[in-house]
């Protein structure tokens, strides 16, 4: 094992190398990122026998990648912001031909107004892909994870597409020491893939063809059944993974101070490590206050999150996106999750961060006083710059 | 196998593969019955030159054994981009009967 010092882009190119993936396929202009352009290095110097295919667009990079994924090749993509949303028709055709492409993606708001900093909006939008999605704290997370995408997506019981977020600049261009497992390591952990349901040149097949109404839905519903299968195969995976590496990040909700705690506060990303350091704090003083990280947004982690809300009576969402004429995504998701419960917590809505504005100590403070007071309306826009008292 | 009988070997969720795939060839799905202008080729007026070919976006034009072009009347849409194309204006949209 060797720690270098890298960004949140190269955790995952080296991810992507380690993996010995087969087929890149990328669109090379904004709003492309370091992750590929690494790659490509790793490519032209031999380090990573792999074909990287250069495309005309985003949309033709993802189909590339399910092309190839089709055959049985180990694919990898990353975009993010505008380029992630141009390739949103063909994030559907990923899950629905059940290939399991992995893509790294640096979250951006999207335009306009143009912005390249950090909102989930952009990944968010693509909720309803089929696609298993993972929001990443820091670059060994995204790395790890990144590793842990492949199997995940490559399982007989599962056989998704996996997305790998990482914050934009906070992650993706932040430079943190990274322990890179070995290839021997990940060699144990990521065997080949099973080409035994791959097309097979030679048998001539369709992918993807008509199917009418008698049968369109049988297909929809095992999709729905592959995700449920992965929370299962994913903390089975990652138990895996901290065998032979040492490191796991904590299943699809980890938390952080939830003993006793009868207020907690939902993060997503980069955030959630700003708001650990309040946590500590609130707790010194007293408040009985936890975390909770929506490490995957897909599938949701229903039991995870109804097993945390049956024992405290606030829960804070921080959304660093909107929904427009709802609420924030993780919000609705989280109430939704909660309404048949028995015991529902007061629960309330924090959009904040939004187009990279730092969400600091401050910001989570201000969160946390309002949601102890459990005061305040059903939605709360915090930070917001307005000549109102209340936003 | 016809369409009518793949649809009966899959009823239910089980029966089917797990990813859409189908191992009979699209050929057995005929897409024309809703044309309605068939192209009709006049062969004194063709030259061979396969231009109607290949602009054809549904690979419904194939070739009889002395190379003229002969319209698969089973996948046709009639869009008439062939007779567009053609450029010794050999072929002509005529109205499908009633």
């Amino acid at each position: 094992m060797v720690e270098l010092v890298i960004s949140g882009n190269y955790a995952q190119s080296y991810a992507a190398k380690l993996a010995r993936v087969q087929v890149v396929s990328a669109y090379p202009i904004t709003p492309q990122t370091s992750i590929v352009e690494k790659i490509a290095e790793f490519v032209a110097s031999g380090e990573l026998p792999a074909q990287y295919i250069k495309v005309e667009s985003e949309h033709s990079a993802m189909q590339a990648c399910i092309s190839a994924s089709a055959l049985g090749a180990r694919t990898y993509t990353a975009t993010s912001s505008q380029g992630l949303l141009l390739m949103h028709e063909l994030l559907h055709w990923a899950s629905g031909a059940r290939t399991p492409v992995v893509m790294g993606v640096v979250n951006r708001a999207v335009a306009p107004p143009w912005s390249i900093w950090t909102d989930h909006g952009d990944t968010i939008s693509q909720r309803d892909t089929g696609w298993i999605t993972f929001y990443g704290e820091s670059n060994q997370e995204v790395l790890d994870t990144t590793l842990m995408a492949f199997r995940l997506a490559e399982h007989p019981d599962v056989r998704l597409p996996v997305m790998v977020t990482e914050d934009a600049f906070y992650l993706s261009h932040t430079v943190e020491p990274v322990d890179i497992p070995t290839q021997a390591q990940v060699d144990e952990f990521l065997p080949p893939r099973d080409l035994q349901f791959t097309l097979q040149p030679g048998t001539p097949t369709r992918l993807g063809s008509f199917v009418g109404p008698d049968l369109y839905m049988e297909f929809r519903h095992k999709i729905a059944r592959a995700m449920e299968r992965s929370r299962r195969v994913f903390l089975e995976i990652e138990e895996d993974y901290r065998r032979i590496t040492g490191r796991s990040h904590g299943g699809l909700l980890p938390t952080y101070r939830t003993e006793g705690a009868d207020t907690v506060l939902i993060t997503m990303g980069t955030a959630t490590t700003t708001a650990k350091g309040v946590v500590e704090e609130l707790r010194e003083r007293g408040k009985k206050v936890g975390l909770a990280k929506l490490r995957a947004f897909r599938p949701f982690p229903v039991e995870e999150l109804r097993e945390l809300a049956s024992t405290v009576d606030r829960i804070g969402i921080l959304d660093r996106s909107f929904t427009f004429g709802a609420a924030g995504s993780a919000y609705t998701e989280v109430a939704g999750a909660l309404y048949p419960t028995p015991h529902r917590p007061l629960l309330r809505d924090f959009v904040a961060g939004l187009g990279g504005r730092d969400i600091t100590p401050l910001t989570i403070h201000e969160i946390f006083t309002e949601l102890l007071a459990g005061k305040g309306g059903e939605v709360t826009w915090t930070g917001l710059k307005t000549r109102k008292e209340v936003a | 196998m016809t369409t009518h009988e793949v649809h009966h070997a899959y009823e239910v969720e089980e029966d089917l593969p797990e990813a859409p795939i189908a191992d009979e060839s699209s050929d057995t799905i005929h897409t024309a019955s809703w044309r309605t202008f068939r192209p009709v080729i006049l062969l004194e007026k063709c030259t061979k030159c396969n231009v109607c070919w290949k602009f054809c976006p549904d690979d419904a034009i194939e070739f009889d054994g002395e190379g003229y072009p002969v319209i698969r009347l089973d996948y046709c849409k009639g869009c008439a981009i062939c007779a567009e194309e053609c450029k010794p204006k050999a072929i002509t949209m005529v109205k499908e009967e009633e």
